[in-house]
C-alpha cells in the first residue's frame, strides 16, 4: 500500500531536503487514518481482534489535537469525571466521527459506575481540578517500572 | 542463621552466612498475603460461561454481576468465545502438552489461548518444568529473531554521554533503548539526546524515556521518542486504582500512543500487587496471568514482564524464579511481543541472579532482557539491572560459549571511540544549533573516555533543567532535531532521525513485536514469524553472526598466544653433543627436557625463561654435591616418560623431567612412568625458588634420602580457564617437535 501522512504528504517525499528546506511540517510526520485502518487489516488478518480494535480507535484519534488526547485520557483516570462528564466526551467522539472511542468512554463510564470509580456529582472531595482538563495532577504509579 | 543462641556458631554455617546469597530475603509461602508463585488455596477454579448471545456471564467463578475493573474488560474484550469453551474443556495438562509439543503448531495453541480465562492459563503453566518451559518459549515466542533492549541513563542526565552511551549501545547490538530521569524536569532533554546518539553508527534503534504517563505521551507525540513502555498494568483493581489508572484509560492511552504511530508495550510483572499490599491473597501467576489477559484485551502488542521491579519479592517464594519464567511464556501464549524482564537485579548473588537470565537466554525471546543495564550500575537510574555494564563481556561469552545469539556483539575499541566521539560531538552540536546549551570541547572528551558519570567533571544541574524547560516552551519536536544535526554537518544522522520519523507514518513498527535490524528493515511477527517446529527449524544463527559472536575481545590465535616465545628466543644456548649415554656417577641426575624447550618455546607459563628454570635446577642439584646432565627428549611430549627416561640415564637412578611450559617432576629409573617421588603440576606458580628445591631433592633423593616433598602451591582461581588457551598452543609445538624414534641426547648449556 502506498502510505501518505495526516498532511497528504506521500511517504516518499518525506526526504530530508524537504526536511532542510522547511517544507515538512509536523502533520507530514503524522500517521494518516486510513495507514492505521489498514494496520487494523493486518493484525485482524494476523489473528489479534484486539490489536485492530485498538488501530481504528487509534484511526479515529489520529486527527485528534494533542491537548484533547492528554484530556480524554485524565477524564478516564479513576474519580476524575462524572458519569455526565463522560457522556459529554463521549457525545463529542461520536460527533467527531470516532464512535468506538465513544463506546470506550461509555463502557468505562458503566463500569465506574457499578465501582465506585467516577467522581462524585455534588461536593465532590478528595478530586480537584476540572475533569479532562488538568492533566498536571496525574499521580506517580505506585510501584515504580522500568 | 545459627539456630541456637547459647552454642559457638559452627564455622560451616558461619561461612555459608557470609555468601551473598544469604544477603537476599526467603519469605514463607502465605496464601493470605499473596506470598504463592503458582497456585494460592484462594487462585479461582477456571470457568467460563456464555449466554445464549455468547456474553461472557461468569469467568473463573465470578458472575458478571460482580465482576471488579480488570475481570470486566478482559471479559468484554479479551476472551475469544468461539473458542472459549474449546479451552474450557482441554484440561490443564493437555494444554500444557500442546505448548511444548513442537509438532503442534504455534498458531494452534495461540488459537485455543484466545479463548483461555486468566485462571486457566495461569493453570497451564504452572504445570511445565523449567525445560519444557524453554521449550514452550522456544515455540511460542512472537519473532523469529531475538532482540535486546537497554537502559541507557546516567546520574547527572548528562546529555553528552546520554548520546555517547546509546552509540555504544546500538554498536554492542541493543536495537531498544530505554532512559529514565533522575529528575524529572530533566526528562525532554534525556528523550533528544538518546535519540540522536541512537541513531550514530547504525539506523534504526528504537528509543524511549519511561517517566509519568502524561508526560511520556507528550514526548511521544513530538516525534522525540519512538516507543513507549511504561504503560503499568495491575492484576487487583485495587492496585490498578492506586496506580491511578483503569484498563479503559490504559486502553485509550494505547489507542493515543498508535494514533500517532507510536510503538508501545505495557508493564505488568509478578509481585507488585503482593508488595502493594493488595494481591487478595491469590497467586503472583494468577495475577499475572490477568495482566497478560488485559493487555491483550486492551489492544497492547506487547508485555515487559517476568523479572521487572517486584521481581525480587516473586523471587523470595518458593518456585518464585520459575514463575518469572512463565510471566514471559504467558505472553507468548497470548500471541504478543514478549520483552522478558531480567531487568531488576534479582540477587545480591551473583550465581543466583545468572541463573535467573540463562533459561530464558537459551531459549529466546523477542527481547531477552527488557533492559540490559548498557551503562555501569551506578549510573542506572532505573536501579540496577540484573546485568548491567560490567557485565558485557561475560554476556558476550555466555553467546559464544552456547551458539546462542543473545542479540549483543563484540565491539572494538576505535569502534568504540569513534561512535562516542561522534555521538557527542552531534549532541554537542544540536545542543548549540538549538541554543539549550552550550558543552564545550573538554566535556566532549571526558565523555568519550569516561566509563560513567563518576569520570566526569561536575555539571550544573541547572544547565540540563532550562534545556528541558526550553524543549517544551519552544515546542521543539523531531523535525527541529533533524534541521539541527543536518546545519551541524550530521547529514548521516540527519537522515536517520527523519528516517525514525517516517516509521511514524506508515506504522508498519506497530504490528506485534517489531524492531528495525540496521538496513531499516521491520521485523515483526508479521514479516519475520517465529516459525519453530523441532530441531533445525526456527531461528538458526548464521555463519557469519556465528563467527562475529565467536570474535570476541579476548580471542586469541596460535600465533598470538605464542608471541611472548619470540621475546625470549635464544636466551639460553643448548649445545647437542650427541646420542645420550649411560651414566655411571652415583652423584649423576640426568634433566631431561622436552622436543621444543629452548628450540620453540622460550617460556614457561609462569612467565619465567625455560633457560632460568634448567639453571635454578642445575643448581639446586650442585647444592646437594651432585652433578646435573642435561638430556633432551624428543621421543616423547609425556613428562612422566621424559622423566623416566632422564632417571635411566642417570648414574643415580634419580631423574628431573620439564616441560618447556614449566611443569616439572622427579622420578626414578625403577618406578611406573606414571608414579614419580615429586610432581611440580602447577606451572603458572612455581617459582624460581621451587626449581631450585625441585633440584635440591632430586639430589636427597639421589643420595638415598628421603627428602620433605615440595609442596604444590594452591590456589581456588580457576587457573585451567586462565592458561589452558595457552597450554594448549604450546602443547602443540611440543607435538611438532616430537621424533618418536629420535633417541636421547646429551646437550651442553652454553655460557
Amino acid at each position: 500500500m502506498r502510505y501518505f501522512a495526516l498532511s497528504g504528504r506521500p511517504v516518499s517525499e518525506i526526504t530530508i531536503d524537504a526536511a532542510v528546506n522547511e517544507e515538512l511540517t509536523a502533520a507530514d510526520l503524522r500517521i494518516h487514518p486510513d495507514t492505521l485502518r489498514h494496520q487494523a487489516d493486518v493484525a485482524e488478518k494476523d489473528g489479534n481482534a484486539q490489536l485492530a480494535d485498538n488501530f481504528r480507535r487509534a484511526a479515529e484519534l489520529a486527527s485528534v489535537d494533542d491537548g484533547d488526547l492528554l484530556s480524554i485520557y485524565e477524564a478516564l483516570r479513576p474519580r476524575r469525571s462524572t458519569r455526565a462528564q463522560l457522556e459529554a466526551i463521549a457525545s463529542r467522539l461520536d460527533s467527531a466521527n470516532a464512535p468506538s472511542c465513544a463506546a470506550l468512554v461509555r463502557e468505562a463510564a458503566e463500569v465506574y459506575s457499578r465501582r465506585g470509580l467516577l467522581r462524585p456529582d455534588r461536593g465532590g472531595h478528595g478530586t480537584e481540578g476540572s475533569a479532562g482538563s488538568d492533566v498536571a495532577s496525574s499521580g506517580a504509579p505506585p510501584v515504580e517500572r522500568a | 542463621m545459627s539456630d541456637r543462641n547459647d552454642d559457638p556458631v559452627l564455622g560451616r554455617i558461619a561461612g555459608l552466612d557470609r555468601q551473598r546469597v544469604n544477603l537476599d530475603g526467603f519469605s514463607q509461602e502465605d496464601h493470605d498475603l499473596g506470598l504463592v508463585a503458582f497456585a494460592s488455596i484462594h487462585d479461582p477454579e477456571p470457568s467460563i460461561e456464555l449466554d445464549d448471545a455468547g456474553r461472557i456471564v461468569e469467568m473463573d467463578g465470578v458472575p458478571a454481576s460482580r465482576f471488579d475493573i480488570v475481570d470486566a474488560y478482559i471479559a468484554a474484550h479479551g476472551i475469544d468465545t468461539s473458542v472459549a469453551l474449546e479451552a474450557d474443556r482441554l484440561s490443564d495438562l493437555e494444554f500444557a502438552r500442546l505448548a511444548v509439543d513442537p509438532a503442534t503448531p504455534r498458531a494452534h495453541v495461540v488459537r485455543l489461548a484466545r479463548g483461555a480465562t486468566p485462571a486457566k492459563l495461569a493453570r497451564v503453566v504452572a504445570r511445565l518444568r523449567p525445560v519444557e518451559l524453554q521449550m514452550a518459549i522456544a515455540k511460542m515466542r512472537a519473532r523469529r529473531t531475538p532482540s535486546v533492549q537497554a537502559h541507557v541513563t546516567n546520574m547527572l542526565d548528562d546529555p553528552l554521554l546520554l548520546a555517547a552511551d546509546a552509540a555504544t549501545a546500538v554498536a554492542l547490538g541493543f536495537r531498544e533503548l530505554e532512559t529514565t530521569v533522575p529528575v524529572l524536569g530533566d526528562a525532554p532533554s534525556n528523550a533528544l539526546a538518546l535519540l540522536v546518539g541512537s541513531q550514530v553508527g547504525a539506523p534504526g534503534a528504537l528509543t524511549q524515556c519511561s517517566i509519568e504517563e502524561a508526560l511520556e505521551l507528550e514526548l511521544g507525540l513530538r516525534g522525540l521518542t519512538t516507543y513507549a513502555e511504561t504503560v503499568s498494568l495491575y492484576g487487583t483493581e485495587q492496585v490498578f486504582v492506586d496506580g491511578d489508572d483503569t484498563p479503559w484509560s490504559k486502553a485509550f492511552l494505547s489507542s493515543a500512543y498508535a494514533s500517532r504511530g507510536l510503538k508501545m508495550r505495557v508493564t505488568s510483572g509478578g509481585g507488585a500487587e503482593v508488595l502493594m499490599g493488595a494481591a487478595e491473597g491469590k497467586s503472583i501467576c494468577y495475577l499475572e496471568s490477568r495482566c497478560v489477559a488485559l493487555a491483550r484485551a486492551i489492544g497492547a502488542q506487547g508485555v515487559q514482564n517476568g523479572g521487572i521491579d517486584s521481581a525480587s519479592v516473586t523471587g523470595s517464594v518458593p518456585d518464585g524464579m520459575r514463575e518469572l519464567l512463565a510471566e514471559n511464556l504467558l505472553v507468548m501464549l497470548r500471541d504478543l511481543e514478549s520483552c522478558s524482564g531480567n531487568d531488576a537485579l534479582v540477587s545480591e548473588s551473583d550465581m543466583r541472579r545468572t541463573a535467573h537470565t540463562v533459561p530464558l537466554f537459551l531459549a529466546g525471546s523477542d527481547f531477552l532482557f527488557s533492559g540490559f543495564g548498557s551503562i555501569v550500575r551506578y549510573d542506572n537510574m532505573f536501579g540496577p539491572s540484573n546485568f548491567n555494564g560490567e557485565d558485557l563481556d561475560d554476556y558476550l561469552v555466555l553467546q559464544r560459549d552456547w551458539g546462542v545469539d543473545g542479540g549483543l556483539r563484540p565491539v572494538s575499541e576505535t569502534l568504540l571511540r569513534e561512535v562516542r566521539e561522534r555521538a557527542a560531538k552531534a549532541t554537542q552540536a544540536v545542543y548549540r544549533e538549538l541554543e539549550l546549551a552550550d558543552f564545550d570541547d573538554s566535556r566532549v572528551t571526558e565523555v568519550v573516555l569516561a566509563e560513567g558519570s563518576k569520570d566526569l567533571s561536575p555539571l550544573d544541574p541547572t544547565v540540563v533543567l532550562e534545556a528541558s524547560d526550553a524543549i517544551r516552551d519552544r515546542g521543539l519536536g523531531i523535525l527541529d532535531v533533524v534541521r539541527a544535526l543536518d546545519r551541524a554537518g550530521y547529514r548521516v544522522e540527519a537522515d536517520r532521525v527523519l528516517a525514525m520519523g517516517r516509521e511514524h507514518v506508515t506504522g508498519d513498527y506497530l504490528q506485534t513485536a517489531a524492531i528495525f535490524d540496521e538496513k531499516m528493515n521491520v521485523l515483526s511477527k508479521i514479516t519475520d514469524p517465529n516459525d519453530y517446529q523441532g530441531p533445525g527449524t526456527g531461528y538458526e544463527v548464521s555463519p557469519a553472526r556465528r563467527l562475529e559472536m565467536a570474535t570476541v575481545r579476548q580471542q586469541r590465535s596460535r600465533e598470538q598466544l605464542l608471541a611472548a616465545q619470540a621475546t625470549h628466543a635464544g636466551h639460553v644456548r643448548l649445545v647437542e653433543l650427541g646420542d645420550a649415554a649411560q651414566g655411571v656417577d652415583p652423584r649423576e641426575v640426568c634433566v631431561g627436557i622436552s622436543p621444543a624447550f629452548a628450540t620453540k618455546l622460550w617460556v614457561a607459563t609462569s612467565g619465567l625463561p625455560v633457560g632460568e628454570v634448567l639453571r635454578q635446577i642445575l643448581a639446586g642439584l650442585e647444592e646437594e654435591g651432585c652433578t646435573g646432565r642435561v638430556v633432551r627428549v624428543r621421543s616423547t611430549i609425556d613428562l612422566g616418560m621424559i622423566g623416566l627416561v632422564a632417571a635411566r640415564l642417570s648414574g643415580s637412578g634419580v631423574g628431573v623431567g620439564v616441560q618447556a611450559k614449566g611443569t616439572a617432576l622427579i622420578h626414578r629409573r625403577d618406578l611406573a612412568p606414571l608414579a614419580c617421588l615429586e610432581l611440580y603440576s602447577m606451572a603458572p606458580f612455581v617459582t624460581r625458588e621451587m626449581y631450585r628445591a625441585l633440584g635440591r631433592n632430586a639430589g636427597r633423593h639421589a643420595k638415598g634420602l628421603r627428602p620433605v616433598p615440595v609442596r604444590n602451591p594452591y590456589t581456588e582461581e580457576a587457573i585451567e580457564a586462565r592458561y589452558h588457551a595457552g597450554t594448549v598452543a604450546m602443547v602443540a609445538i611440543e607435538r611438532d617437535e616430537c621424533v618418536p624414534d629420535a633417541k636421547p641426547t646429551d646437550l651442553e648449556v652454553a655460557t
